[in-house]
């Protein structure tokens, strides 16, 4: 590991707009991290990382998908410095810079599929969201067992009116929807 | 007849959880030449003290026993009591149940068997003891500060406020030490030599300070009040009453800018006479006589150069010059001798202690020491504040500071923590980076210790605002590598908060050496017979309740010499010091325990056992003369004034004609009798 980090802690700094410095690694988001006891590398190690510019090692973790966003640590840190959003950061840059954990594929593309999802209509349609994420999760993986199950829920969930056999449905401001999209600048 | 009264303390629950006190006081009524024995909730209180007065008033009691807590607690609140209530203030015993038998025993039965037992022993011996007076000796009302940096001049300072003659001994040429030479100080960052050096000045002036520079502490006799000690002038070659400190021979020395300055710690360079820095006091120069051309050459019977000689108006420059010796009579000495960095190369002079090879000091140019440090970013620094590499004078833009180096570091023989060095290094990563911008600064700490007043914000603004990166974790060893034409120096370390090993490519490395005791501190301890621990610190009396004073009365200890320290803190201790030595002065007699030695001169057979045995020097070998002035024989004599009363003669003494009054070989012995009985 070199040390030339400046940028990168940089980058993080700036989509979390927080000081990654601010932090003194006392650990108190790990302890009231709901996902704490499972996470290979938890909120400090991730802060830890981030502030030595160990952002492949971060934006690669699992723990960064395991988050729930819950907003717990950003609200318990002692220093005030934004922990969740931290966490944010390093999924978009792992996103980005094609850093995800492979064993995170499945999360990882049904993040997308909501955000294309809600890019597209403005809110979520679930049967359009749903096709789209597995029809894409299928092509990552082949994983034929997985499809077929899913693919038999649907019937049961459509008598069901848990989905609905309806495209589209979008919000009537659109432009809107483009709007925070672009300033967003996400890239999917 | 003896008439004894016995009084046992409960203190609380502290003696009668674990001892029958009821018990206790039944079985000790019984003792022959008891009189009275009684009980009570807290004897050191207002009633239990009045309960033990009227007791002697109404029975006429001839002494008391209090068991109770450790006389080191409340022997001198009892004395009091006694001594209120008319009778001798030495004819009181404590038996100690507390800390000797309630704490310490668990079982309710041995623990009252025991305490009866310390009792019996204890009214053994006050049947035995006599009416002391304390003894009066004179006061000399004049102090010596040794040491002048911030402690040496602070306690200086103060006592000569307080209106008493003040001596100082500094051995280097100027006045000043560790702090004249800092840069910024933490936590507020201002200019160490324009807060220190008014002080310096003022030092220099004050009509109640006589100021010795250039000179050592050769010989300390004499006690508390009265010591007599022989300070040897070092010869300068200079006389600094002619001399007006107009520079022309330093500047016309041949050598000047030739021979590396130790006040710069060898960065910077001087002449062979020379001022060690502008802001010296006094500002008189030195001649270094083993680099100077002509005492080197007056050595071979020739006269060579002599040129500042020639350049001096005053014909201050005396080459003959010679170390003269100057005996002081003073009443109390203050030692600040200060402090040094731990050396870290690899060779030490202390066998107990060793060095780090792996970290490349003294054979890689461009890894520092922190004092060094604080020179290439001072103001008035050989490099004019601008932090230059030492190998090739260019600035680093990336620095490595390693802390802990030696401190808490048992392998090396340092299990101690230097204190100062987490601010320190806080302090020199923001200055640094005020000074070179597109720097950066790593450093390696185990803990960050910064308390104090704004301390630990001090540290969080280098972290935070000035983006110091802290890894948590040693560095393992250092190795020059070229980088691009560039030499570097690769430190590898770890980050264990990341968890993983941490290699940083520096351009320039700072250690933070562990704070040692400067050199000769041990051989001036023992001059003053002040203990020291194992690493050379002075001891304090006490660690709590008497921090400045020590165990030789009279001689009183302030700054880093007692140990590791920052500015404000010793600045206090030696306000401290300062204030306990004045206290001692304005007494017109001095006041001393009379629990010393005493020589049966008529038994002693003058064979010198003692007086070698004596750790005080308190003992010498005298002449008994008859009116005549025949001597009729040799003795020892003890110096009322030196003895501690620590009883190492008595215990040598092969004849039995040394007693310890108080603790007389019939006193002991009746103890002892009475605990076999």
């Amino acid at each position: 590991m070199t040390l030339a980090k400046q940028d990168k802690s940089a980058r993080v700094e700036a989509l979390a707009n927080t000081r990654l410095s601010d932090c003194y690694q006392c650990g108190k988001c790990t302890a009231g991290c709901p996902r704490g006891d499972v996470m290979d590398m938890p909120p400090t190690r991730v802060m830890r990382a981030a502030q030595i510019g160990a952002i492949d090692q971060a934006a690669g973790s699992l723990a960064v998908w395991q988050c729930l966003s819950c907003l717990t640590c950003t609200a318990r840190c002692p220093k005030s410095v934004e922990v969740a959003g931290v966490m944010d950061a390093m999924r978009q840059i792992g996103v980005e810079d094609n850093l995800t954990n492979p064993a995170a594929v499945k999360v990882v593309e049904f993040q997308k599929a909501f955000l294309r999802n809600v890019r597209r209509n403005g809110r979520t349609n679930e049967t359009e969201m749903a096709t789209d994420f597995e029809a894409r999760y299928f092509f990552r993986r082949f994983d034929v067992v997985n499809a077929l199950k899913t693919g038999m829920l649907a019937p049961k969930m459509l008598a069901r009116k848990k989905l609905e056999f309806k495209l589209g449905s979008p919000v009537k401001d659109k432009a809107l929807v483009k709007r925070i999209f672009d300033k967003c600048d996400v890239k999917l | 007849m003896a008439k004894i009264g016995v009084f046992t303390c409960w203190c609380g629950e502290n003696i009668a959880r674990n001892v029958d006190v009821e018990k206790v006081s039944e079985a000790i009524k019984n003792l022959p030449g008891v009189a009275c024995s009684m009980n009570y909730k807290y004897m050191c209180s207002e009633p239990g003290q009045s309960l033990i007065a009227s007791q002697i008033k109404e029975l006429g009691l001839t002494g008391v026993v209090v068991a109770s807590c450790s006389p080191h607690m409340h022997l001198k609140t009892f004395r009091k009591t006694c001594e209120t209530a008319g009778i001798n203030p030495y004819l009181i015993e404590m038996a100690n149940i507390r800390e000797q038998c309630s704490w310490v025993h668990p079982d309710k039965e041995i623990a009252t068997a025991k305490a009866i037992e310390l009792i019996h022993m204890a009214v053994e011996k006050v049947r035995r003891n006599h009416a002391l007076a304390p003894i009066k000796v004179p006061v000399t009302k004049r102090a010596l500060v040794i040491g002048a940096g911030v402690a040496g001049i602070q306690a200086a300072l103060d006592i000569a406020a307080g209106g008493v003659e003040v001596i100082v001994v500094e051995k280097e040429p100027s006045v000043g030490g560790k702090m004249a030479g800092l840069s910024e100080t933490f936590p507020t960052l201002d200019c160490s030599q324009c807060i220190l050096t008014p002080r310096m000045v003022e030092v220099g002036q004050h009509p109640n300070i006589k100021l010795m520079t250039y000179s050592e502490v050769e010989k300390v006799d004499g006690f508390v009040g009265n010591f007599k000690v022989t300070i040897r002038k070092k010869a300068r070659y200079v006389d600094i009453n002619k001399c007006t400190g107009c520079g022309s021979c330093w500047n016309a020395c041949p050598l000047k800018g030739k021979i590396p300055n130790a006040f710069d710690y060898n960065l910077g360079n001087r002449g062979a006479i020379y001022i060690p820095f502008p802001q010296a006091v006094p500002a008189r120069p030195t001649i270094d006589a083993e680099n100077c051309m002509r005492i080197k050459s007056m050595a071979k019977g020739k006269e060579l150069c002599g040129i500042c000689s020639k350049k001096c108006q005053t014909e201050a420059i005396n080459f003959h010059d010679k170390d003269e010796f100057v005996e002081v009579e003073v009443g109390a000495i203050v030692a600040a001798t200060g402090y040094q960095l731990y050396s870290i190369k690899k060779e030490q002079e202390n066998p107990n202690i060793k060095g780090y090879g792996e970290y490349g000091y003294g054979k890689y140019k461009d890894v520092v020491d922190s004092l060094q440090f604080e020179r290439l970013i001072s103001a008035s620094g050989p490099t004019g504040g601008e932090p230059q590499r030492p190998s090739d004078h260019e600035v680093p833009k990336t620095v490595v500071f390693i802390q802990c180096v030696g401190s808490r570091d048992n392998a090396k023989g340092i299990s101690y923590c230097s204190k100062i060095c987490c601010m320190y290094t806080a302090k020199h990563t923001m200055l640094f980076k005020h000074k070179v911008h597109d720097g950066q600064a790593h450093v390696f700490y185990m803990d960050i210790r910064s308390g104090g007043k704004m301390y630990d914000e001090f540290v969080r603004r280098a972290i935070e605002q000035d983006g110091a990166q802290y890894h948590r974790g040693r560095v393992s060893k250092i190795e020059e590598i070229v980088v691009d034409g560039k030499k570097k120096l690769r430190c590898y370390g770890a980050d264990t908060l990341a968890g993983q090993p941490c290699v940083v490519d520096a351009d320039m490395v700072v250690l933070a050496g562990a704070i040692m005791p400067s050199s000769g501190v041990t051989s001036l301890a023992q001059k003053l017979s002040v203990g020291y621990n194992e690493y050379g610190f002075l001891s304090e009396s006490h660690p709590k309740l008497r921090p400045v004073e020590t165990n030789a009365a009279g001689v009183f200890v302030c700054g880093a010499c007692q140990g590791p320290k920052d500015i404000p803190e010793t600045v206090a201790q030696a306000s401290a010091a300062a204030g306990k030595a004045l206290i001692m002065l304005s007494q017109p007699m001095l006041t001393r325990e009379p629990e010393i030695a005493k020589v049966d001169e008529n038994l002693c057979a003058a064979c010198g056992a003692c007086v070698k045995a004596c750790p005080y020097q308190a003992i010498s070998k005298e002449q008994v003369l008859d009116r005549r002035g025949n001597l009729i024989k040799m003795t020892s004599r003890v110096n009322q004034g030196l003895c501690m009363g620590c009883g190492t003669c008595v215990a040598v003494c092969p004849s039995k004609s040394i007693d310890l009054i108080g603790f007389t070989d019939d006193q002991v012995y009746a103890q002892i009798e009475a605990l076999c009985e």
